[in-house]
């Protein structure tokens, strides 16, 4: 979770904190390439694609975090 | 016996949308991160009055500065923005530019993936001996189908027109193709407000309107690019080694990165240069195929892979020995 909670905060480019309670949507930084560049994470370091759809029901890190854990 | 590209040309619409621009209606936005990101600077903007037709028929004319007129013999046209429900804008295209009538003209309806079919087909109506000068044309006007709320689309899409000569040659420049479809995929780029479906006019009060879903066609974009560059390279028994250049349809800049990181080509083997065009949709390729030929990044003998990609689900390559 540490580490998945680093890779957000680098493709977010935030200098903020990010913790695994964290509405992401809410960021300042969230905008529509910030969820480009969190799909591509995913693909990247987990090699699963989220439709975005479901990718929408997702409010926290950690409800993201469980979905690529449940996917794997 | 084989079919070659003799010339391309395009044609800009004068008016720009700057980043300057474009940040000022979302205060939310910078300039900067377009630029990085995106990279795209400027895009140019077809006039109120200004067709894909009429633009197509620029970048024709400056083509047929150098060829005659009446070398012609088929006439082919990519558009998603017809000039009317009918005739096919191609006859009427075909009587602008002054050409014989004993030519075939058509339409085809693609975007992202056009300019690769409008190859195929030229190379098969040369090689079955139909046609011998095939004028083909592609011309786009997304801006007129962006509301003016929608400024994320504003910022990549631009509108523009090119024309390219296929002829005859004793040597096979085009070589073999790949092609895809997935209609599953039509909701997530779409103009659903006005054709057959619904109305053949727009509601009161609305005008055509594109719809986007970006993270779906990025999904899609990184599921079948790069089997797709895999297998037109296999089609033409090579590796991706032995491919000297690679033209991607220019989407926009994240998605070229990540396709080429994701696929493995070496970064200046890949163009990547959306920075004064943006994402012309079926303009891109050749746009790009022109620009790397007169800049001399690509050269005689080189083998350059082409691959269009987007509404529909539509993607197809090939890979050119020029």
């Amino acid at each position: 979770m540490e580490q998945f909670t680093a890779l957000f905060a680098e493709a977010l480019e935030r200098e903020a904190s990010v913790v695994a309670e964290d509405k992401f949507r809410e960021y300042e930084e969230w905008d529509s390439l910030a969820v480009l560049s969190i799909i591509a994470l995913i693909k990247q370091n987990y090699d699963i694609t989220i439709p975005r759809k479901e990718f929408d029901e997702l409010q926290t890190i950690e409800e993201l975090y469980n979905y690529i854990i449940s996917q794997a | 016996m084989g079919a070659k590209i003799a010339q391309i040309e395009y044609y800009l619409p004068e008016k720009v949308l700057t980043n300057e621009e474009l940040t000022a209606l979302n205060p939310g936005w910078s300039a900067a991160k377009i630029e990085t990101k995106v990279g795209i600077r400027n895009r140019h903007i077809a006039a109120s009055d200004e067709s894909s037709m009429d633009m197509a028929i620029k970048a024709a004319k400056k083509l047929l500065k150098y060829h005659a007129a009446d070398a012609m013999d088929f006439l082919i046209f990519c558009t998603q923005s017809p000039e009317y429900l009918l005739p096919t804008s191609a006859c009427i295209i075909q009587d602008r530019l002054g050409l014989r009538t004993d030519v075939g003209a058509f339409d085809f309806n693609l975007g992202c993936s056009g300019y690769i079919y409008g190859l195929a087909m030229a190379k098969a109506l040369i090689e079955s001996r139909i046609a011998s000068n095939v004028l083909l044309l592609t011309g786009e006007t997304y801006s007129k189908f962006i509301i003016d709320s929608d400024i994320s689309n504003k910022s990549i899409f631009g509108d523009s027109a090119t024309a390219t000569l296929v002829t005859y040659s004793e040597q096979e420049q085009i070589g073999e193709f790949v092609f895809g479809t997935n209609g599953a995929g039509a909701e997530n780029l779409i103009v659903n407000n006005i054709g057959a479906k619904n109305y053949y006019t727009c509601p009161k009060g609305m005008s055509p309107e594109l719809y986007m879903d970006g993270p779906e066609i990025f999904n899609f974009t990184i599921e079948t690019i790069p089997k797709l560059v895999q297998d037109v390279c296999s089609k033409n028994k090579l590796g991706l080694s032995d491919v000297s250049y690679t033209i991607l349809h220019q989407a926009n800049k994240y998605i070229l990165e990540f396709l080429t990181q994701t696929i493995g080509i070496e970064p200046d083997k890949v163009h990547i240069d959306l920075w004064e065009y943006g994402n012309t949709v079926s303009n891109t390729i050749p746009i790009a195929l022109k620009d790397c030929l007169d800049r001399r990044i690509v050269k005689l003998q080189d083998r350059v892979l082409l691959a269009g990609f987007g509404v529909g689900y539509s993607w197809g390559a090939v890979v050119l020995n020029l």
